[in-house]
C-alpha cells in the first residue's frame, strides 16, 4: 500500500469518537495539545448504542466527577436530557444518584458541535487499521486508505468495534454496531505486539415503533419536577420533558423464549465472549430465575421527535421472528412492530492489567487505552476513562506528573485502580459497592473532591473556579456559624418552635442539627446568615453534621490508606532483587508493576508480610 | 513492651503509676513505677519511658515498658493495652511505620528484612495449621453469613430500579444478632485457648514452711526450689514449665504468706499476693499435721472468689483436726513420700479440662491477634445491627458488615469485594 503523509503533525490522536474518545479528545485539546479525533462515521459521534440514558447508581457519581474535572458529559446530558430523576432518595446522600433519559439524536449532535468548535481539535472521518510503532513507542496511525497521521500520543477507544461480530439468532456477521462495519487490523497488530487480547459480549433489545404501542394501558414514570441537572455549572433544565412507561413480561413471554432456546446463539454455543452478569439477556433471566413470573420493562423514549422506543430489560439475541412473538405477549405491546431487531455483539478487548494507572500501556509508550477496549461497559465508565487518558496524554507531553485519582477521591479512581490491578474477565461496570470509602464519595461533593484537580490541569474555567471558591468559603463560614451560634436555655419561644422542651445549658446550632428530627431548614429562622446560603451549601453543612460519625470513621480508614499510597515504587525497581518474597508474590508484582506500596497491597495474593519487606527494601533504594 | 502511635503516651499515663515524677514524663527518661490495672491492682513493678516522636524508632511517640519476664505478666499488660484499644502490631509493623515515617536506619534494614521474613514464615505455618482446622471452618461460616447479608444490603443500595423487594430489616437484624452471639461465644473460648497456647499458671500458695517448694519439686520430679527447714526461704518467685497430660502449666512457687516485719520477706509476700489475681489456679497448701494457724486463715480469706484447691501436706504424719472452712475434703498429700501425688495431678487436670476444654470438638480461639480481629468483626456486626434497627440508611449497615468482614479477613487472609458482587448476581435478577 502506498502511504500518504497528512502533513499536519498532531500531538494527540484519538481513535474512536464514542463517549471515551470525545472526552479524551476534548481534554487533550483544551489542555493545549493539537489533537486529532478520528471516527469511522461522523454521523455516529457520541452515539448511544444501548439505552438512551445517562447516570444511575455509581454511574451518576462518575458523571458528576467527570464534570468536576472539567469533562463534557454532564453538560451534554443537561442540554439534551428529556427526563431527570434522583434515585435512592429514601437512602442516605452517599448512594443517591442522578439518572436522565437523553434525546439520542440531540445528544450526539450537541457533542459533535462541541468537538467542532474546539480550536485545537480536528474531527475527521477515517478508519484506522494500523498503529505506527517504532521500537517501544507509538508514532501515529494509518487509515484504511493508506493515509498516515503522525502523533506523539495515541489514545485507542475502539468500543465494540475491534473484530466486532453481531449475532441475531444463529446468524452472525461482522459489525461494530448495528448497521456499521467492524474495525479490523488493530487487534491483530496489538496481539502481535504481545498484548493479551480477550473477547467479551454484550447485547441490546429490539427497538420498537412507539406508534404501535398502547401506552394507555401502561403506568407512566415521570421525571423529578423540577429536574436536577448533572453539571455543577448548569442552573436549570429548560428542555421539554417526557415520561417512560413501565410494563413487564408474562408467563406466555417466558414460554415462547424457553421453547426457542435452540435458536439462541447464547445457548447454542456460538458465542464465546463473556457477557455482563448485571445486564443479562431476557433468555438468561428466564432460565436463571424460573420462579420469577415476570420481569420489569422500562419503555424509554428515544427522543422528543422520534417514535422509536427502547424497551429496557429485555436484551436478546433470539431470531427476529421469536423476538416479535414474545414482545407481543407483553401488556401494551400486543400489536407492536419492531424497527430494529435486538442483537448480541462480541468484540475484542485488551486486558487492562497491561496498563499503568495513567491508562498508558506498559508495552508501548505513548499508547493509551480507554473505554470498552479496557473491558468496561457503560457510557459513563468509558467517558471517565477517556477524560483521564486525554488528560494524562496531555500532561505527559508537558512533562508533568500523571494524574491518578485515589480510591478515596473518586469512583474514577476506584475503577481505574481495579482495572489495572485486577484486570477484568467480564464487562466491568461501576457499583457503589466497589468503593470502600463510599460514604465520602457522594454526588453532592464531587466538586469538592475534584474541581481543584481539574483546575490545575487547566480544564476548569475562571467563572466556574470562582463560583467553586465562593462555595468553599461559604462552607467554611457555615461550619463556624453552626459551631458558634447558640440557642440559650431561656429562649423558650425558639425552643418551642423547634419542638424542644428545656435545654439545660442551651445548645449550638450544630448540636441541634445532630438531632434526627431537626434539619437545617428548621434552623434558618435562628440565623439569617445560614438562610442566605445556597441550597447546596446548606445541604453540605447538614450532611457534614448528620453523618459526622460515619464520615469520621471513613476518614480514619482513608488516613491509613493514604500513608501507604504515598510511598512510591520507582519504575526501574527490580522485584527479583528483593530477598524474602515468595515466587508467587514476585510474579504477581512483576505482572502488575505497582507504582506505590499501597497499590501493591491491593494486588490479590500479595501478603502483608511481603508488603513489609517491600517497604523496607524500597527505602534502601 | 513497646507501644507506638499518637495514643501511646496517653495510655501509658492510664496504666503506669510512678511516685517521683510529674506528668508529663520527660522524653527519653527511664522511670520506675507500677503497672496498675483498671481496678487499681498492681500488675507488675516496671521501668517505663516515653520517647516523643519524631525522636523514636518509628518516628511516632513510643512508650516502652520494661517488665519482669514470664508470659503471665506480659499477657496481663498486653490485655490492659487491648482494653484501651491499643492493637497488637502486625509482623514487621514497627519497621513498616519507621519506614513510612522516614526513620529507618539504612544499615539495619538488611537485618530487619530477615527478621520479618522469619516471622512471616512462622505466621504462615500457624495460618496453615489454623486454615486446616475447625477454627477456619467456623470463621468461614461467619464470613459466608456476612457476605450473604451484605449481598442483600448492597443489592438494596445499588439496584433501586430492578424491582427487588426491599429486605426485611428485622430479619437482617436477627441474622446479625445470631452471628454476633456465635462470635461472642468464640471470643469467650479465648481464655481456655490461651491456656493451651501460653500455659496455665498454677500458683503454689500458703504460709511459710507448709512445704510449698517440696510440692513443686514433687510435681517437677526434681529439686528446683530450695527446700530448707527455715521458714521463708523462698523469697522470690520461681517459675517452672510443666506439662500435665498435654496441658502446659507454669508452676509458680512463692514466698510463704504471713505477717512479717522483715522488709525482704515482705517484698516476697507482696509479690505472691500480686500473683494470686493473675493465676489460673491456686494450690493453697496447709500443714495437715500442724493444723490451721491465723496465717492460713488469712490466706484462705484472700483466696475467696479465686479458683483454688486446698492441699493438706504431710499426710505421712498424724493428722491434726481441721476447723471450718478447712473441713471440706482437703486433698491429703505427702511431699516426702509422694502419697497423693496422682490425685493432685488428676485434680489439676480436671480443673483445666472443665468447660469449653471438655469436648475434643470444641473450637478454641488461642491467638491473641485472632481475638482482636474477631473482636473488631463483632463490633462491626453490632454496628450494622443498630444501623438497621434504628432505620438508618442501608449503606451504614453495609459499613459495619464490611468492617466485620475485614476483621475476619485478617484472620483467614482473604478480603475480596468481588465476592459480594458474585453473591448479588447469583441471588437476584438484576439488569436491563
Amino acid at each position: 500500500m502506498v502511504e500518504t503523509g497528512y502533513g499536519k503533525k498532531y500531538r494527540v490522536i484519538v481513535v474512536g469518537a464514542g463517549h471515551a474518545g470525545c472526552e479524551a479528545a476534548l481534554a487533550a485539546a483544551r489542555m493545549g495539545c493539537a489533537t486529532l479525533l478520528l471516527t469511522m462515521n461522523l454521523d455516529a459521534v457520541a452515539q448511544m448504542s444501548c439505552n438512551p440514558a445517562i447516570g444511575g447508581l455509581a454511574k451518576g457519581h462518575l458523571v458528576r466527577e467527570i464534570d468536576a474535572l472539567g469533562g463534557e458529559m454532564a453538560r451534554n446530558i443537561d442540554e439534551t436530557g428529556i427526563q431527570f430523576r434522583i434515585l435512592n432518595t429514601k437512602k442516605g446522600p452517599a448512594v443517591r444518584a442522578s439518572r436522565a433519559q437523553a434525546d439520542r439524536q440531540l445528544y450526539r449532535l450537541r457533542m459533535k458541535r462541541v468537538l467542532e468548535s474546539e480550536r485545537s481539535l480536528d474531527l475527521k472521518q477515517g478508519t484506522v487499521n494500523r498503529l505506527l510503532v517504532e521500537g517501544d513507542r507509538v508514532q501515529g496511525v494509518e487509515t484504511r486508505e493508506g493515509l498516515v497521521f503522525y502523533g506523539e500520543r495515541v489514545i485507542l477507544t475502539t468500543g465494540t468495534f475491534m473484530r466486532g461480530l453481531i449475532h441475531v439468532g444463529l446468524n452472525h456477521y461482522p459489525g461494530g454496531r448495528a448497521g456499521e462495519p467492524p474495525s479490523e487490523g488493530i487487534s491483530e497488530q496489538l496481539r502481535s505486539l504481545g498484548f493479551r487480547i480477550g473477547r467479551l459480549k454484550t447485547g441490546t433489545p429490539a427497538r420498537l415503533d412507539g406508534e404501535t404501542i398502547d401506552f394507555t394501558l401502561l403506568q407512566p414514570q415521570y421525571g423529578d419536577d423540577p429536574p436536577n441537572p448533572f453539571s455543577f455549572e448548569t442552573r436549570y433544565i429548560s428542555r421539554t420533558q417526557a415520561p417512560c412507561h413501565i410494563t413487564q413480561t408474562t408467563l406466555e413471554t417466558h414460554k415462547i423464549i424457553l421453547k426457542n432456546l435452540d435458536r439462541s446463539p447464547l445457548y447454542g454455543g456460538v458465542i464465546e465472549g463473556i457477557g455482563p452478569r448485571y445486564c443479562p439477556s431476557i433468555e438468561d433471566k428466564v432460565i436463571r430465575f424460573p420462579d420469577k413470573e415476570s420481569h420489569q420493562i422500562f419503555l424509554e423514549p428515544d427522543g422528543l421527535d422520534s417514535a422509536e422506543i427502547y424497551p429496557s430489560g429485555i436484551s436478546t439475541s433470539l431470531p427476529p421472528d421469536v423476538q416479535l412473538a414474545f414482545l407481543r405477549t407483553i401488556p401494551g405491546l400486543e400489536r407492536v412492530e419492531i424497527m430494529r431487531p435486538g442483537y448480541a455483539i462480541e468484540y475484542d478487548f485488551v486486558d487492562p492489567i497491561q496498563l499503568t494507572p495513567d491508562l498508558q500501556t506498559k508495552a508501548i509508550l505513548g499508547l493509551y487505552h480507554a473505554g470498552q477496549i479496557n473491558g468496561t461497559s457503560g457510557y459513563e465508565e468509558a467517558a471517565a476513562q477517556g477524560l483521564l487518558a486525554g488528560m494524562n496524554a496531555a500532561l505527559s507531553l508537558k512533562d508533568q506528573e500523571p494524574l491518578i485519582i485515589g480510591r478515596d477521591e473518586g469512583y474514577i479512581g476506584v475503577m481505574i485502580d481495579d482495572l489495572v490491578n485486577h484486570g477484568t474477565e467480564e464487562p466491568y461496570r461501576m457499583f457503589t459497592s466497589r468503593a470502600e470509602y463510599r460514604l465520602l464519595l457522594r454526588e453532592d461533593n464531587a466538586d469538592q473532591r475534584l474541581t481543584g484537580i481539574g483546575r490545575r490541569a487547566g480544564l476548569v474555567s475562571d467563572t466556574r473556579w470562582e463560583s467553586y471558591l465562593s462555595k468553599i468559603e461559604a462552607l467554611d463560614r457555615g461550619e463556624r456559624i453552626l459551631e458558634e451560634t447558640r440557642i440559650s436555655p431561656s429562649d423558650r419561644e425558639h425552643l418551642a418552635r423547634l419542638g424542644l422542651g428545656e435545654l439545660k445549658n442551651g445548645a449550638s446550632l450544630r448540636e441541634l442539627l445532630r438531632r434526627p428530627e431537626i434539619g437545617i431548614a428548621d434552623l434558618l429562622f435562628l440565623c439569617k446568615e445560614i438562610a442566605e446560603f445556597s441550597t447546596e451549601v446548606r445541604r453540605q453543612l447538614e450532611i457534614g453534621v448528620k453523618y459526622e460519625g460515619y464520615i469520621r470513621r471513613q476518614m480514619e480508614q482513608v488516613d491509613s490508606f493514604r500513608r501507604m499510597e504515598k510511598v512510591s515504587i520507582p519504575p526501574s525497581f527490580d522485584f527479583d532483587d528483593v530477598r524474602g518474597l515468595s515466587a508467587e508474590v514476585r510474579e504477581k508484582l512483576k505482572k502488575v508493576r505497582p507504582l506505590t506500596l499501597g497499590q501493591a497491597t491491593r494486588i490479590s495474593g500479595v501478603t502483608p508480610a511481603a508488603t513489609g519487606i517491600l517497604a523496607v527494601v524500597l527505602k534502601r533504594g | 513492651m513497646r507501644v507506638s502511635g499518637s495514643r501511646a503516651e496517653e495510655v501509658l499515663g492510664r496504666i503506669f503509676r510512678t511516685r517521683r515524677a510529674q506528668w508529663p514524663l520527660d522524653s527519653h527518661h527511664l522511670y520506675h513505677g507500677q503497672i496498675i490495672d483498671v481496678d487499681g491492682n498492681t500488675v507488675d513493678d516496671v521501668l517505663a519511658t516515653v520517647m516523643r516522636g519524631p525522636r523514636s524508632y518509628t518516628g511516632e511517640t513510643v512508650a516502652e515498658i520494661h517488665c519482669h519476664g514470664g508470659p503471665i505478666v506480659i499477657r496481663r499488660i498486653l490485655d490492659l493495652f487491648t482494653d484501651f484499644d491499643i492493637r497488637i502490631a502486625r509482623p514487621g509493623e514497627f519497621t513498616l511505620r519507621a519506614f513510612l515515617n522516614g526513620k529507618l536506619d539504612l544499615a539495619q534494614s538488611e537485618a530487619v528484612v530477615d527478621l520479618i521474613r522469619s516471622r512471616s514464615e512462622d505466621a504462615r505455618h500457624m495460618a496453615l495449621d489454623q486454615m486446616e482446622g475447625k477454627l477456619s471452618r467456623l470463621l468461614r461460616k461467619f464470613r459466608s453469613s456476612l457476605v450473604e447479608i451484605l449481598a442483600e444490603v448492597e443489592a438494596w443500595i445499588d439496584f433501586p430500579e430492578d424491582d427487588l423487594e426491599e429486605p426485611d430489616r428485622d430479619r437482617l437484624v436477627i441474622a446479625l444478632k445470631t452471628l454476633e452471639g456465635d462470635m461472642v461465644r468464640l471470643l469467650a473460648t479465648f481464655d481456655s485457648g490461651r491456656v493451651l497456647r501460653e500455659g496455665a499458671s498454677v500458683l503454689i500458695l500458703g504460709r511459710p514452711n507448709v512445704g510449698k517448694s517440696s510440692i513443686m519439686n514433687l510435681l517437677l520430679g526434681e529439686a528446683r526450689a530450695i527446700v530448707t527447714e527455715i521458714p521463708g526461704t523462698t523469697r522470690d518467685l520461681i517459675e517452672e514449665n510443666y506439662i500435665l497430660d498435654g496441658i502446659p502449666l507454669r508452676l509458680i512457687d512463692c514466698a510463704g504468706v504471713r505477717e512479717t516485719e522483715d522488709p525482704v520477706e515482705m517484698a516476697g509476700v507482696s509479690r505472691a499476693r500480686e500473683k494470686m489475681l493473675s493465676a489460673d489456679l491456686i494450690l493453697m497448701v496447709i500443714d495437715g499435721h500442724e493444723g490451721i494457724t491465723r496465717d492460713d486463715e488469712a490466706v484462705h480469706e484472700e483466696c475467696r472468689g479465686l479458683r483454688f484447691i486446698t492441699v493438706a501436706n504431710k499426710s505421712d504424719l498424724p493428722p491434726a483436726p481441721l476447723p471450718s472452712p478447712f473441713t471440706a475434703e482437703p486433698l491429703r498429700i505427702s511431699a516426702r513420700t509422694g502419697e497423693g501425688l496422682e490425685e493432685l495431678k488428676r485434680k489439676i487436670g480436671t480443673t483445666f479440662r472443665r468447660g469449653s476444654l471438655e469436648s475434643p470438638d470444641t473450637i478454641l480461639l488461642c491467638n491473641r491477634r485472632h481475638r482482636e480481629a474477631l473482636g473488631r468483626a463483632r463490633e462491626g456486626t453490632k454496628m450494622a445491627q443498630s444501623a438497621l434497627f434504628s432505620g438508618e440508611p442501608p449503606e451504614h449497615a453495609a459499613l459495619g458488615i464490611r468492617e466485620a468482614l475485614q476483621g475476619l479477613g485478617e484472620i483467614t487472609g482473604e478480603t475480596t469485594p468481588q465476592e459480594v458482587l458474585e453473591q448479588i448476581f447469583s441471588r437476584f435478577c438484576i439488569g436491563k
